[in-house]
């Protein structure tokens, strides 16, 4: 494979890009991205998480160089790039609208970077159609853009990416603007890729689902903040944070506000037995809707209030206390909104947060 | 049934409109195609007559003016190198003036913008003595440069483009820096591509516009080797077919310039909603 990046002259570090301390304010006094650091791998896909507004997508410009970094360095290959233009910091950008240039062809968007880089015109033509073939768009080089559909715009602009073969893929939000079953096809497609060339590539979106299933690592920021770093299962399985254990998961995981006495849970009327000793005033104890374990032995009791269906599975809304949850179950249970129904809740599978802080105990 | 209504009504209204711009330019024409003499005594003509090419060859190639130094044709190439010369030069100002006001970092660049803007409302006609003196120092009188230069920035183009520009979005500068255009490459290769109809809209507005100049350049020129189609009407003193051969051939070029560029110049007006 021509743009498989296995280059023996490019001394492989244990960490590809590093952040340090990188801080944006912007000009009006907001402060974006407060004090981040992070190390990201060679060939590493590593995803970039968090509501809007959070800070993700200038955390990734300010990778690109179209935002200048108020604080900290970033270096990539063993070299600072704090203050080297876009264009030399071999990096490839895709955009949320993807950004083709309106006024030229298929193959002139992706020749573009690539005659500015003083290359010939035979090696231009190779390398354009190798990548339209790869993608499947060597139908549409003589194209223009507007002329394409959202998903052969979406290919038209990895193909611009992947051509110049960068040191890094930066994706900001690629896949919002595809209806839902293209997403999950393109979503595909990218991991694919990504696993094909192995060049390292940083992914940003608010959709938890995407993050899951695409990254190495996932990158969950919150505020400016870095809340959590880790795998997609360390973040789901084990987070750090309250605001984690809320973002990732769908459904939403339950959080209830209770008091800790002596490793005994108060929610409402309902113990929880932790098997700890610890006593908080103000907790949150959490636990995904589908650890919740519905059985005629359970423990506690509650009224199904309302009963979403799935298919295959399908979601339980009730209340204990004031506090509403949810619970996911597999349809083939016989359940409808007004029933009552049993339940456990095992003590190795909740989540326990101090709400003062909100990290997790 | 009430469609076919409708629309011959329609049909009625626009083919009135059409007859009342066409018919004054068909008599004038008609009537240019007769002998002076015939039409003193028969008065304005509807149909042709058998004088068109005695009419307009007399009218191109008769030296005129008050000392006869000039024939109608060295005006018509006045006229248009004026025309010509003013509309490029302020599509390149005005296209590099909104570039730089858009795209550069320029402190008070929309104070800078309104202060061109402003200039609308300050005529060549009311600095015509201050132009005249610095083109007089500068020894441009009876050049074409003296003609074209003092009217060659447009505010309402540099509006124009300024607008354009700022509907462009961003990505697309920032798509084009990751792909290594410098502020140069990003004009040539990006912007002008882009503004291609507004260009040609521009281009025939202000093609029409250095056409029609009558003051200005009859304060700057004072040799009749200068004079243009404009001036040429008002002191065209031949028989009255002279006169109208010379009305109707003064139409041709900025027709001529709107049927080449019509395509892009409807575009163009429509582009900018």
């Amino acid at each position: 494979m021509v743009y498989q990046r296995i280059n023996s002259n490019r001394k492989i570090k244990m960490s590809f890009l590093e952040l340090q301390n990188i801080t944006k304010i912007y000009p009006n006094g907001t402060k974006a991205v407060n004090e981040t650091s992070l190390n990201i791998d060679n060939g590493e896909f590593v995803v970039f998480v968090g509501p809007s507004g959070c800070g993700k997508s200038t955390l990734l410009r300010m990778i690109a160089g179209l935002e200048d970094i108020t604080n900290g360095e970033i270096s990539l290959d063993g070299n600072v790039i704090n203050n080297i233009d876009p264009s030399e910091r071999d990096v490839a950008m895709v955009f949320q609208n993807y950004a083709l240039y309106p006024h030229m062809s298929v193959f002139n968007n992706m020749a573009y970077g690539l005659k500015n880089r003083g290359i010939s015109k035979e090696e231009i033509n190779n390398k354009v159609n190798d990548v339209a073939k790869l993608l499947e768009i060597d139908q549409l080089l003589t194209r223009k853009p507007s002329m394409l559909s959202g998903g052969q715009r979406q290919r038209v602009a990895m193909g611009r990416a992947i051509v110049r073969n960068p040191k890094i893929f930066l994706f900001d939000e690629p896949l919002s603007n595809l209806d839902a079953k293209l997403r999950n096809q393109m979503r595909l497609e990218i991991k694919r890729l990504q696993r094909q060339m192995g060049v390292t590539s940083i992914f940003v979106t608010h959709d938890q689902t995407e993050a899951m299933t695409l990254g190495d690592r996932i990158v969950v920021i919150n505020n400016g903040v870095v809340e959590q770093v880790g795998t997609p299962k360390e973040i789901y399985s084990k987070p750090n944070t309250k605001f984690v254990a809320e973002f990732i998961g769908s459904p939403q995981m339950n959080l209830f506000n209770c008091k800790i006495e002596n490793g005994i849970a108060h929610i409402a009327d309902m113990r929880i037995n932790l098997n700890n000793s610890a006593n908080i005033d103000d907790a949150s104890l959490g636990i995904r809707p589908d650890d919740i374990l519905i059985s005629d032995n359970g423990q506690h009791t509650c009224v199904a209030n309302l009963v979403e269906y799935l298919g295959s599975d399908m979601i339980i809304y009730s209340k204990i206390g004031d506090q509403e949850f949810s619970c996911k179950l597999s349809s083939k249970i016989n359940l409808n909104a007004g029933d009552t129904f049993k339940f456990d809740i095992s003590n190795t599978l909740v989540h326990l947060f101090d709400n003062t802080n909100g990290s997790r105990v | 049934m009430t469609k076919y209504i409708s629309s011959t009504i329609n049909h009625f209204i626009l083919s009135i409109g059409l007859l009342i711009m066409v018919v004054p330019i068909w008599i004038i024409f008609a009537s240019s195609t007769h002998s002076s003499l015939f039409i003193n005594t028969n008065g304005l003509q509807f149909f042709l007559g058998d004088n068109f090419i005695d009419n307009y060859s007399r009218v191109l190639f008769k030296q005129s003016g008050f000392f006869n130094e000039i024939t109608a044709l060295k005006m018509f190439l006045n006229s248009f190198v004026m025309a010509t010369g003013i509309a490029t030069l302020s599509v390149i100002t005005s296209l590099m003036a909104a570039y730089g006001l858009v795209y550069f970092k320029v402190k008070y660049a929309t104070f800078i913008f309104w202060l061109i803007f402003i200039t609308l409302l300050v005529p060549l006609e009311l600095r015509i003595m201050p132009s005249y003196i610095v083109m007089s120092k500068l020894n441009l009188v009876n050049t074409f440069a003296g003609l074209i230069l003092p009217i060659s920035a447009s505010a309402i183009a540099t509006f124009f483009f300024r607008q354009f520009y700022k509907s462009i979005p961003d990505e697309l500068l920032e798509a084009a820096k990751l792909d290594g255009t410098n502020s140069w490459s990003f004009f040539i290769d990006f912007l002008i591509p882009l503004s291609k109809t507004m260009i040609a809209a521009v281009f025939i507005f202000m093609f029409v516009f250095g056409y029609n100049q009558y003051l200005w350049p009859l304060i700057m020129t004072t040799s009749e080797q200068y004079w243009t189609v404009v001036m040429g009407l008002k002191t065209m003193y031949g028989s009255i077919s002279d006169r109208f051969a010379f009305v109707i051939m003064s139409m041709i070029p900025p027709v001529i310039i709107i049927i080449f560029l019509q395509k892009l110049f409807i575009q163009g007006i429509f582009q900018n909603k």
